[in-house]
């Protein structure tokens, strides 16, 4: 059993100083006045009412970017002072870490250090790796066949649909946001209905850097009205999306009915590990035990499929069930605690629900399986395995702290097995063996491969997914392009001494 | 308005006999599996040239099983660029060797001008594969500069079985537009031709095998949108679809592809074109270029520029010529050498521009010339042009697809750009003047793919080309179109000791 600490001695709660619409520059209550609860996952008690938009308050949200892009000063600025702005940004991101952190953790129930250290710092520093690219972007001038000049520009594709997910609020807010803002783009940006509180002080900070009004709107709201009012708008040009595979569908099918915008999708996935035979066995647990746990396992690379090489099976298993009965689960505000409780309500019973589904397939329990106390939504790490390859629990996405741990013998084992998924989006490999690393990583069908490593997450490394995980890159220079549009222009030319 | 051989058969001699007439899977042609067939009509005279196996469901996931099996364990995929490269270049020579065959089928086909398939489209097909075959081994992934001790670099992978859904106004240009790109990336594909248009594609297939593309790499299956094309847009097997076609069926696509396996889609779709003419333009030129703009292969192009405005100080002398230059425009049998024009490609489409005309009459603006059907045989339709168009008609919003223009005046660049900029589309748009500002100026503010100054239909295999706004996403051509048939993978380990990052 999971050691749970609950002391709320290093608890700091912020005000909350944001919680209305932010549309045109300005905060604002909803057209029809409706307000929903942001909940803390800690506690189940209510944090705050937040503003709840709805399908006219995108519109308006719509009509001020479209305002922005087609004649406010954004896109017709040189990327260089575009850059200056988002610089500032990122300065104010940095004098507010601590609020923003704290924001992060009692909506998300996420750990206030890594917030502290990782996610908001991480944050500034995608704002400031697209500023640095703002001004560097370049078409191409072309080898054509016949008396041609002909080059192609990269225009800003207009007005974006933001529709971002709950697990990582702030670095998902600014995976979708820098890019576009360094292309010239203005866009409307929903924060999910569980996580609404940074986005909003992000929201304030941008007009305080000096971002023109109208260039980032953030609309707070439910998926159904407010996130299918932005997928069907005939006014958005384009739409990005990460969260669940179910609603990456009705996003793309409402993009398809409404005005043929491009989407691109962040979905779901089952990632594997593959633990091969000269792996240093303590290293390895610690990696796969992060690899689910990290986050509460509500990461959608999570390597929630974990494959050991017959060799060091027996020693991995002791390991790794050991390390998981001392993880220590409790109050995120909390140093010493290494996971906090899930996002949801609906998250906290969907993974119970997936746990008895497990038990009830006939897989072994080897620990955890229950929730943890009677207030928050604090769940085990749990380790099931004598998995067979079509269970539930080794199909489908779970989103928890839930890994299934299985055997294999030889590497085509392991590939046939890893690539056994509808799902594309990571996989690990623990080897030191040059040969096993490359012929796996090119065998794998997923977007990002890390080798001895998990969570490896660069600003210049573009991440996205194979199969039903998706398409479209986010981070690198990769992402820019989803918020551009190529236009080739061609003029014939006379007396030209070379083409 | 002349007409020379409307539907004799003086050109009878150029029929080629239709040596593949079945549907080709996993490197042999065969029936369908339910024995369908259908018919392939000449719209010279209305009638039947070939009755063609028709692909359904049970056909299309016997072809992608095959791909499948081709690109998971086959050799395609695993040969190194180069030797790829080699098997295309063939595939290119033996197109070369067989130019009239192929252009005389485009032309029973589609009503196509012989002439141009023969010097411009087949050649062209020959062109796009050696393009793609020598950016085969240049395909890059990059080495990444990571804020950690981190080694990081993307592979460019192929992406799979891919299917490819394709128009009837060019077949043997959008053929090659799809297949010589995804060839190049290494994947396999289930090509569904228009079933208006199905005869060269399976002559392609043909000399595919003859060059040596593996069994199963190249599938061609002719067989009607609604279940052919709807079972590869909702197939669970196909990892990616590239359509070019209708608006209308391009939602169709991409909703099917959301409610399947999610598979990403490329689309591209229909425009309503703006030409503007400015005032310091030689006007005799601009009124050929206008003329072509609308009538190149009978208006049957995305491209097409249908909407012409002219500034005004050059007006009354810019509609008088360029009517005139309608009226003395060739319209007949596309084997006769002196034809500019051929049929419309089948009852459908001509049936849809008379009625497009019927309401641009009705709704009020003036038809200056044409308007009518030419001869009682094959769907011929003249030249038609109306002037006094107001922007919100019918015949300004709408794709007609014909020989139909809708000529406006204006006054200031402004105007010019807003009113270029007032449609959904956003594929071409032409730009007459020798005004450098102009020049730059308006190629920047119109919102459209591609940009003509001073030239219309300047397509080459290095230069991408593809939708703004309901025109679509996605390039196609130069190797921007390769990106279509590649996944970004990234690979990081870290790394220790380092002399540098």
């Amino acid at each position: 059993m999971a050691n749970l600490i609950l002391d709320s001695s290093f608890v700091k709660i912020p005000t909350i100083k944001f919680k209305k619409l932010f549309i045109n520059g300005e905060f604002l209550d909803s057209v029809s006045g409706k307000t929903f609860e942001t909940v803390d996952p800690r506690t189940e008690e209510v944090i705050s009412k937040i503003a709840e938009a709805t399908k006219e308050d995108v519109d308006i949200a719509v009509k001020a970017a479209r305002e922005a892009f087609d004649f406010g000063p954004w896109p017709r600025m040189p990327g260089a002072e575009r850059a200056k702005i988002m610089m500032k940004w990122a300065g104010l991101i940095e004098q507010n870490i601590e609020e923003l952190a704290a924001l992060d953790t009692i909506d998300g129930g996420k750990l206030y250090s890594w917030c502290k250290t990782v996610d908001v710092p991480e944050s500034a520093n995608i704002l400031r790796y697209y500023a640095g690219a703002a001004d560097k972007i370049h078409g191409e001038v072309f080898k054509t066949s016949r008396n041609l000049h002909l080059y192609t520009l990269m225009e800003p594709i207009g007005v974006v649909g933001h529709i971002i997910p709950w697990n990582v609020p702030s670095v998902m807010f600014f995976a979708k946001v820098a890019p576009s803002l360094a292309a010239g783009c203005t866009m409307v940006l929903k924060p999910a209905e569980q996580t609404p509180l940074s986005a909003l002080f992000y929201a304030h900070l941008a007009k305080e850097a000096g971002i023109p009004d109208g260039v980032i709107n953030v609309l707070p709201g439910f998926g159904s009205t407010a996130g299918a009012a932005i997928s069907s708008h005939m006014d958005i040009d384009a739409v990005s999306f990460t969260g669940s595979t179910e609603t990456g569908r009705r996003v793309m099918q409402a993009a398809a009915m409404s005005n043929l915008k491009p989407v691109s999708l962040e979905l779901g996935g089952k990632s594997p590990v593959l633990v091969f035979d000269d792996a240093d066995v303590d290293k390895a647990v610690d990696l796969a035990l992060f690899g689910i746990l990290h986050n509460k396992g509500e990461i959608c690379v999570a390597f929630s499929r974990v494959f050991v090489q017959e060799g060091i099976y027996d020693e991995f298993e002791k390991k790794v069930v050991e390390k998981a009965k001392n993880w220590v689960v409790g109050d995120p505000f909390h140093p010493k605690v290494q996971q906090g409780p899930q996002t949801s309500k609906v998250q906290f019973d969907k993974i119970l629900s997936y746990i008895e589904h497990g038990k009830n397939e006939g897989a072994t329990l080897l620990t955890g399986g229950k929730k943890i106390g009677n207030k928050g939504y604090y769940i085990e790490p749990t380790i099931f395995t004598n998995v067979k390859d079509d269970m539930l629990i080794a199909q489908d996405e779970i989103f928890g702290p839930v890994m299934v741990l299985s055997k294999f013998r030889t590497i085509e084992e392991a590939i046939k097995k890893a690539n056994n998924t509808k799902y594309g989006l990571a996989a690990g490999i623990v080897t030191k063996d040059l040969d096993i690393a490359n012929t796996v990583s090119r065998s794998i069908r997923a977007g990002i491969i890390w080798i001895n490593c998990y969570f490896a997450f660069d600003t210049d490394c573009p991440f996205g997914g194979y199969k039903m995980s998706g398409f479209g890159r986010d981070y690198g220079l990769d992402a820019l392009h989803k918020y551009l549009q190529v236009k080739s222009v061609a003029t014939p030319i006379y007396n030209s001494p070379w083409l | 308005m002349t007409l020379s051989s409307n539907g004799k058969t003086n050109f009878s001699l150029e029929i080629p006999t239709i040596k593949f007439t079945k549907l080709f899977i996993n490197g042999k042609f065969v029936d369908s599996i339910s024995g369908k067939e259908f018919e392939t009509i000449d719209p010279r005279s209305g009638e039947v040239i070939a009755k063609i196996a028709e692909g359904t469901k049970e056909d299309i996931d016997v072809a992608v099983k095959a791909a499948r099996v081709a690109f998971d364990d086959g050799p395609w995929p695993r040969m190194p660029g180069v030797a790829r490269a080699k098997i295309l270049t063939k595939w290119a020579d033996l197109i070369e060797q067989n130019i009239e065959e192929l252009a005389a089928l485009d032309t029973i086909d589609a009503g196509k001008l012989y002439s141009f398939c023969k010097a411009v489209d087949i050649p062209g097909v020959a062109g796009t594969l050696r393009y793609y075959a020598g950016a085969a081994d240049k395909i890059h992934g990059e080495v990444l500069k990571p804020a950690r001790e981190l080694h990081a670099y993307t592979l460019m992978e192929p992406i799979g079985v891919v299917g490819h859904i394709i128009p009837w106004n060019f077949p043997s240009t959008m053929f090659a537009a799809k297949v010589a790109p995804s060839l190049a990336a290494g994947c396999t594909m289930v090509l569904k031709p228009a079933e208006q248009t199905p005869l060269s594609a399976l002559f392609y297939a043909h000399l595919a095998k003859e060059a040596g593309i593996p069994d199963g790499v190249l599938n061609v299956v002719p067989g009607f949108g609604q279940t052919a094309g709807a079972a590869i847009s909702s197939h669970m097997d196909i990892d990616k679809v590239s359509f070019t076609g209708s608006t209308e069926v391009g939602r169709e696509i991409m909703i099917s592809a959301a409610r399947s396996n999610l598979k990403p889609v490329s689309l591209e779709l229909g425009g309503k074109s703006p030409i503007l003419i400015f005032d310091d333009a030689d006007v005799d030129k601009a009124a050929e270029l206008a003329l072509l703009g609308i009538v190149f292969n009978k208006g049957e192009i995305c491209v097409a520029g249908s909407r012409v405005f002219v500034q005004e100080g050059i007006y009354d002398e810019f509609e008088k010529k360029l009517v005139e230059k309608a009226k003395a425009w060739v319209v007949g049998d596309p084997f006769d050498p002196k034809v500019q024009q051929g049929p419309q490609v089948d009852k459908k489409q001509f049936e849809k521009i008379l009625s497009y005309i019927e309401h641009g009459k009705k709704d009020g603006a003036t038809l200056l010339t044409g308007g009518k059907r030419v001869g009682n045989k094959g769907y011929y339709l003249e030249p038609t042009i109306f002037s006094n168009v107001k922007e919100d008609m019918l015949i300004a919003q709408d794709e007609i697809f014909g020989p139909v223009m809708a000529l406006m005046k204006f006054k200031t660049i402004e105007e010019a750009i807003k009113s270029a900029n007032n449609t959904r589309y956003g594929l071409a748009a032409g730009i007459v003047t020798k005004n450098l500002d102009i020049a730059n100026t308006v190629s920047r503010s119109i919102r459209a793919g591609i940009i003509w100054i001073n030239c219309y239909f300047a397509f080459g295999s290095d230069i991408p080309y593809g939708g703004y706004k309901m025109s679509g996403f996605g390039r196609d051509f130069g190797l921007e179109s390769l990106h279509k048939y590649l996944q970004v993978k990234s690979v990081v380990t870290p790394i220790y000791n380092s002399p540098w990052l």
